[in-house]
């Protein structure tokens, strides 16, 4: 039996072999993917972001179980970073959510960067595609610890959570652009820590400095303290609240369309990209072209013009 | 930039032993190796540990036990992975073992054994020699 089947019916084995190839872009795997692709588009997934040590980890550990107790599957996918210098990686988000290791309701899958930049990795999407496939109801997808720019989560989550800690700067920081423009649901954890209220504060005078607009959804501001449990009710409710608004505003529906969109220039991209490159090393006419730009006798626009054509003329990627 | 194959490997410390400085040092040889490591954090069940090597789909599992109770851990991790037609998986083990215990081990499965004084660099070599990175490419089923 193909792997895809398998994953269908929610074999694990089989799931963790095809997110394994999907990674390491094996030939086989692209046919597995258009199997599945059907099967996807059913789960709710949450993104969670926010800078290293913000208890991303954490809040992920007690909505597992709170979503375990709705009866509720959950696939996990937590991304850490690689090495620049030797693209080795510790993937040790995991290590907060191992009471659920055993429970076959909670699949986690850790994933590195591989230089992947946005907070994200490159073979995410289809790693959503499949654990969507395999049957979760909820996805919850941990981005590294980031800073300010890495935006990705938002063009992948249906809902996307921002973590904060208490005292980790003045206004200004809440007046740039960047990742506190993308959330949903603003989550303050550490609440017990000193310096909450002036976060909380901070972020709502930013959320009233915006344009008044009539989005149906104003991005919400919650407390939580993950290792104690606290505030989590709320969280599920919020998250609850965020999904509800986004089906009845038909929200819910552009956004699939922009996702599919923006999947499809990925995915285009990504083609081409490697018949490019396999052009650019492997073909004569290419390396023919190559000596008539360095001899001027072409320019690189004509040039790649000429490389488009004759792959659309061929006809094979 | 550096898609390709990786080596993923669950470095876990099983039963009630609390020391996981030294796992926590190969960890970070592995990582600087290029590795893929996962660490399991403290006081793992073999069942734990086995779900984590089956969800991650790691290619070498390390595991690690200061406390004396290697002799049933270790071969439970075994037995484990045959259950779920995981025998592919390699699995080594370190830390305070006798001499003597060294041989029943690998005839339970084990197939390497590492004790206190010996070098990273072995053991990374010995990951580099005998683990084969993502063993499905060659898709076998």
């Amino acid at each position: 039996m193909g792997l895809a089947k398998r994953v269908l019916q929610g074999d694990v084995r089989a799931t963790a072999r095809l997110l394994r190839e999907v990674e390491e872009e094996l030939p086989g795997a692209i046919d597995e993917l258009k199997v599945l692709y059907p099967h996807t588009g059913k789960a709710h997934v949450v993104g969670i972001t926010g800078a290293p040590g913000s208890g991303k980890s954490t809040l992920i550990d007690v909505l597992i179980d709170a979503y375990r107790k709705e009866n509720k599957t959950v696939g996990v996918i937590a991304i850490d970073p690689s090495s620049p210098f030797s693209g080795g990686a510790i993937l040790g988000d995991r290590i907060r959510m191992q009471r659920h290791a055993t429970d076959e309701g909670v699949f986690i899958r850790s994933l590195a960067t591989r230089g992947w930049h946005g907070g994200l990795s490159k073979a995410a999407a289809n790693v959503i595609h499949i654990m969507d496939a395999m049957g979760r109801d909820v996805i919850l997808v941990e981005t590294v610890g980031v800073g300010q720019a890495e935006v990705d989560i938002m063009n992948f989550a249906h809902t996307s959570l921002v973590a904060l800690v208490p005292g980790t700067g003045d206004w200004v920081q809440t007046l740039k652009a960047g990742i506190l423009e993308i959330a949903d649901i603003f989550v303050i954890n550490k609440a017990d820590k000193q310096g909450v209220n002036e976060v909380e504060v901070e972020l709502q005078a930013m959320l009233q400095m915006g344009a008044p607009s009539a989005a149906a959804w104003k991005p919400r501001i919650l407390l939580t303290e993950a290792i104690n449990n606290k505030g989590i009710d709320d969280l599920m409710e919020v998250i609850r609240q965020h999904r509800e608004s986004l089906i009845a505003s038909g929200r819910y529906e552009a956004y699939l369309r922009e996702r599919s969109r923006l999947e499809l220039v990925e995915v285009l991209k990504s083609s081409l990209m490697d018949r490019v490159s396999r052009m650019a090393t492997e073909d004569d006419y290419v390396e023919k072209l190559i000596d008539d730009l360095a001899s001027r006798r072409v320019d690189p626009y004509s040039a790649a013009s000429d490389v488009l054509k004759r792959i659309v003329q061929e006809g094979k990627f | 930039m550096t898609s390709g194959r990786k080596l993923r490997i669950l470095v876990a410390k099983p039963g009630l032993d609390g020391h996981d400085r030294g796992a926590k040092i190969l960890a970070r040889a592995y990582r600087d190796a290029g590795f893929e490591v996962i660490y399991s954090g403290l006081h793992q069940t073999p069942e734990q540990i086995v779900h984590v090597a089956l969800q991650e789909d790691v290619d070498l599992i390390g595991l690690s036990c200061l406390s004396g109770a290697h002799m049933y851990l270790f071969p439970r991790v075994i037995e484990l992975l045959k259950e779920n037609k995981a025998e592919d998986i390699t699995v080594i083990g370190g830390g305070i073992i006798p001499v003597d215990d060294i041989p029943k081990l690998k005839k339970a499965g084990i197939k390497e054994v590492f004790l206190p004084g010996g070098s990273l660099k072995d053991m990374v070599d010995w990951a580099k020699a005998n683990v084969e990175p993502c063993r499905y490419g060659e898709r076998k089923e």
